[in-house]
């Protein structure tokens, strides 16, 4: 292991930023899947892995991914929410994995809505 | 680099090791496995999270789970419901006393969201054996802020600013005892860290050591960097910390390897290193001058302080000894500023470096409360807030007594003192004091005579031995308690305790003889109706010193409800009971030793003890 110069102190820290942002349940987004037995049933375990994958590829350090029990509303999983800090939550339903990528890439990433796909925001329903 | 979804933290603080935390680890890894999980979950081993009583603990992050008492019966149903199915497990929780709904996340558990964690700041995030965790938690970075863009002096002066101060007994100004140490003159000084932490039950240094080495090696830095000249910092760990010298020793080798510990750290022209020494086991070999003395070799006994150490100390050479808890304090402060550091805690500290108490301190909370563990408040907090709050109250709904500060010479705080803040000059006003952190809780059932003699024979042990009053005195002080709840006492002791308590006071030369008479002093003053009681009417009010108990039996009881069982006759010892079967027993007091066996035997509740 070479001596640490100044700069390799942000560099690890960087490095390691999104495990900590994990063990300190900060960041600005939260995504829950649902996984219920009906959710794993319907490829809740897809989603997740979509979203893991997400995370990885694009380098996201401030996102933190969770999950929750059957949200009742079995027809319409898979399902997962787009929590961005300070906004209502956004529940999305009907999930596939080519849905969740782009639900990460414009709400996760960039803050924008996909309609499109959304059941409701807050305890608004949409469609 | 891999990321998972979610840390499972396991504590692996000395407690929850020895509640077989690691056997949580390693069938939490193995049901991972099983359900094909390990690309998403990583268990890391954290420090001691304080809450001992509840171990062995695991926090599910990101969520902040909290999960305790594992067995690794329960680690399948864990996996599977909350890691796999996103179910997190009631009956695995957290439910506080008397209640029966669980409190599913950690930041909501009373006993946590009460504390104010700086020197703990690290608890349960990261591996204390893995430097790069310590550093994304932005360690190491006040020492790249005093190397790069501070000098020495602006150093001392933001911890002279900043009110800190010590944490392992005196409380001396930090910053003070800082620029005393840089003032003299030389070209080889030494920085130590004291971390022999020798107060039974006490286990402040040890959890911040276990927990998060770095930070103290990091503060010790700091410190070397301000006090200049400094050739070597050692690190005094009380021997019967095995994990603890291993983590350093672990910290230390990784800080090496990266460039932090050594020559022309980050490129500048500072050096420093730091050497790991085995404490010698005797409790006053935590006093400065005896601690160094045991490093250089020689048994460790404390001598006279008119030189002080930051004169001459280590052979001899200015020497600046902090304890454990003061270093861990530092970076925060350099980081943070002075201000935000003053900002909490009591007093005013911007003329007199005495004139307040500044920041947190780590308590160890033991007794009779519900929630033992470690603790860290903001000074100034309430003795109720940390035994009610944080603390749960008292066990089995009994009543609080007394509260014990500042380890085993420290005094007994009664009830109606209960809102007292907690600080150096409002703890040391009522005749205790802040100490290193040790908090003992007592209830109805405690005597406070026989708790004032267990503490003081504690001491009485450690005496080195040096001064006649502190050997001799504390011997008499010892036997005349021993009379006292033996049922031997005289009205009289009550003021010889107190004659000899001063004499040892004053002519003590260290610190362990000078305080070794707060427990009889303050139990004197608070509780001495309770002494008077033993003394006059040979009674023990809480039922504690056997020897002044005595045994009788309800006849009515005995023969009407328990029909003359017998029972009591056949077990008593020393053939005190008399009695036939189906009639009333009664018990010869001449006879009677007090053993008590009766009183646990009969099953009629016919016997009653005063
Ligand atoms: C008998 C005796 C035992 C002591 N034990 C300890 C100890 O275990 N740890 C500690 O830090 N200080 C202990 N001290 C206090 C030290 O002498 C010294 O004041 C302290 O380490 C200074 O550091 P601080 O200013 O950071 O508190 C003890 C003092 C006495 C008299
Ligand atoms: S006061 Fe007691 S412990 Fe301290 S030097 Fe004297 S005899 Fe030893
Ligand atoms: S055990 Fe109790 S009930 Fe039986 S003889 Fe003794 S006092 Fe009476
Ligand atoms: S206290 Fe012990 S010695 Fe006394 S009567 Fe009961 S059993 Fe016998």
């Amino acid at each position: 292991m070479p001596k640490l110069k100044i700069e390799d102190l942000e560099k690890i820290s960087d490095e390691f930023k999104r495990t900590m942002t994990v063990r300190e349940g900060g960041g600005k987004v939260k995504v829950t899947v649902h996984m219920g037995t009906c959710g794993i049933a319907a490829g809740a375990r897809e989603i997740m892995n979509t979203f893991v994958q997400q995370i990885e590829e694009k380098n996201v350090k401030d996102v933190i991914l969770t999950t929750s029990g059957c949200a009742g509303l079995c027809s319409r999983e898979p399902m997962a929410t787009v929590e961005v800090l300070g906004q209502a939550p956004v529940k999305y339903v009907d999930l596939n994995s080519e849905k969740a990528k782009k639900i990460f890439e414009e709400h996760v990433l960039k803050g924008v809505l996909v309609k499109d796909y959304a059941l409701s925001i807050g305890s608004e329903r949409i469609q | 680099m891999k990321s998972y979804r979610l840390q499972l933290m396991v504590c692996a603080g000395t407690g929850c090791v020895s509640n077989h935390s690691f056997e949580i680890k390693d069938a939490l890894e193995k049901e991972i496995a099983k359900h094909k999980l390990q690309t998403e979950a990583e268990v890391v081993t954290t420090g001691c999270n304080g809450f001992c009583g509840a171990g062995p603990l695991v926090v599910v992050q990101p969520d902040g789970i909290f999960y305790q008492m594992l067995k690794v019966s329960d680690i399948p149903l864990l996996v599977e419901e909350h890691l796999l199915k996103g179910r997190p497990v009631k009956k695995l929780m957290y439910v506080p006393p008397k209640e029966e709904a669980p409190i599913p996340k950690m930041s909501n558990i009373p006993f946590f969201s009460d504390q104010t964690l700086v020197a703990l700041r690290n608890r349960g995030m990261i591996d204390p054996e893995n430097i790069n965790d310590y550093i994304a938690r932005g360690g190491y970075k006040a020492l790249a802020k005093v190397l790069m863009s501070m000098t020495p002096d602006e150093v001392l002066q933001e911890i002279k600013k900043s009110g800190l101060r010590g944490r392992g007994g005196g409380g001396f100004p930090t910053g003070i005892k800082w620029e005393t140490c840089k003032r003299i003159q030389s070209d080889t000084k030494y920085v130590i860290c004291n971390a022999d932490e020798g107060d039974p039950g006490a286990f402040m240094d040890r959890s911040i050591i276990e927990g998060d080495p770095h930070s103290v090696i990091e503060g010790m830095m700091i410190g070397a960097y301000a006090i200049q000249n400094i050739c070597e910092g050692y690190i005094y760990v009380r021997m019967e910390y095995p994990l603890a010298i291993k983590r350093f020793n672990i910290a230390i080798e990784q800080a090496k390897e990266y460039g932090l510990l050594g020559e022309k750290i980050f490129d500048t022209d500072f050096n420093f290193d730091i050497k790991v020494r085995r404490g010698a086991g005797a409790f006053v070999c935590g006093e400065s001058t005896a601690l160094m003395t045991s490093i250089e070799g020689n048994p460790g006994e404390p001598r006279a302080k008119y030189i002080h150490t930051v004169e001459k100390g280590l052979w001899d050479k200015p020497t600046c000894l902090n304890n454990v808890e003061t270093w861990t304090n530092v970076p925060p402060i350099i980081l943070k500023g002075a201000e935000w550091f003053s900002s909490i805690g009591t007093g005013d500290v911007t003329h007199d470096a005495w004139g307040g108490s500044k920041g947190t301190k780590v308590f160890s909370l033991a007794g009779k409360v519900n929630n033992t563990g470690l603790v860290e408040v903001p000074m100034g907090i309430t003795l109720r807030d940390i035994i009610f709050n944080i603390g749960g109250g008292i066990r089995d709904g009994k009543k609080f007594k007394a509260v014990q500060t500042g380890g085993p010479s420290g005094g007994f705080i009664p009830e109606n003192l209960i809102n007292l803040p907690v600080d150096y000059e409002e703890l040391t006003k009522v005749g205790s004091m802040m100490g290193s952190g040790g908090m003992v809780v007592m209830d109805e059932d405690n005597c406070m005579v026989d708790m004032a003699k267990y503490f003081l024979k504690f001491t009485q042990e450690e005496s080195c031995g040096k001064c006649i009053p502190c050997r001799e005195g504390t011997k008499r002080m010892l036997d005349i308690l021993e009379n006292i709840t033996s049922g031997k006492g005289k009205e009289e002791d009550l003021n010889l305790l107190e004659e000899l308590s001063n004499v040892i006071v004053e002519s003590s030369l260290c610190a362990l003889g000078g305080s070794a008479p707060n427990p009889v002093l303050t139990t004197l003053k608070y509780f001495r109706e309770e002494y008077e009681a033993h003394v006059k009417d040979k009674k023990c009010p809480a039922r504690v010193c056997k020897q002044l108990l005595t045994y009788t039996i309800d006849e009515k009881q005995c023969v009407e409800v328990g029909h003359g069982c017998g029972v009591c006759k056949k077990n008593c010892p020393d053939n005190a009971i008399i009695g036939e079967i189906k009639k009333a027993h009664h018990i010869d007091q001449n006879k009677c030793g007090k053993c008590g066996v009766c009183y646990d035997v009969c099953r009629f509740n016919a016997i009653r003890v005063e």
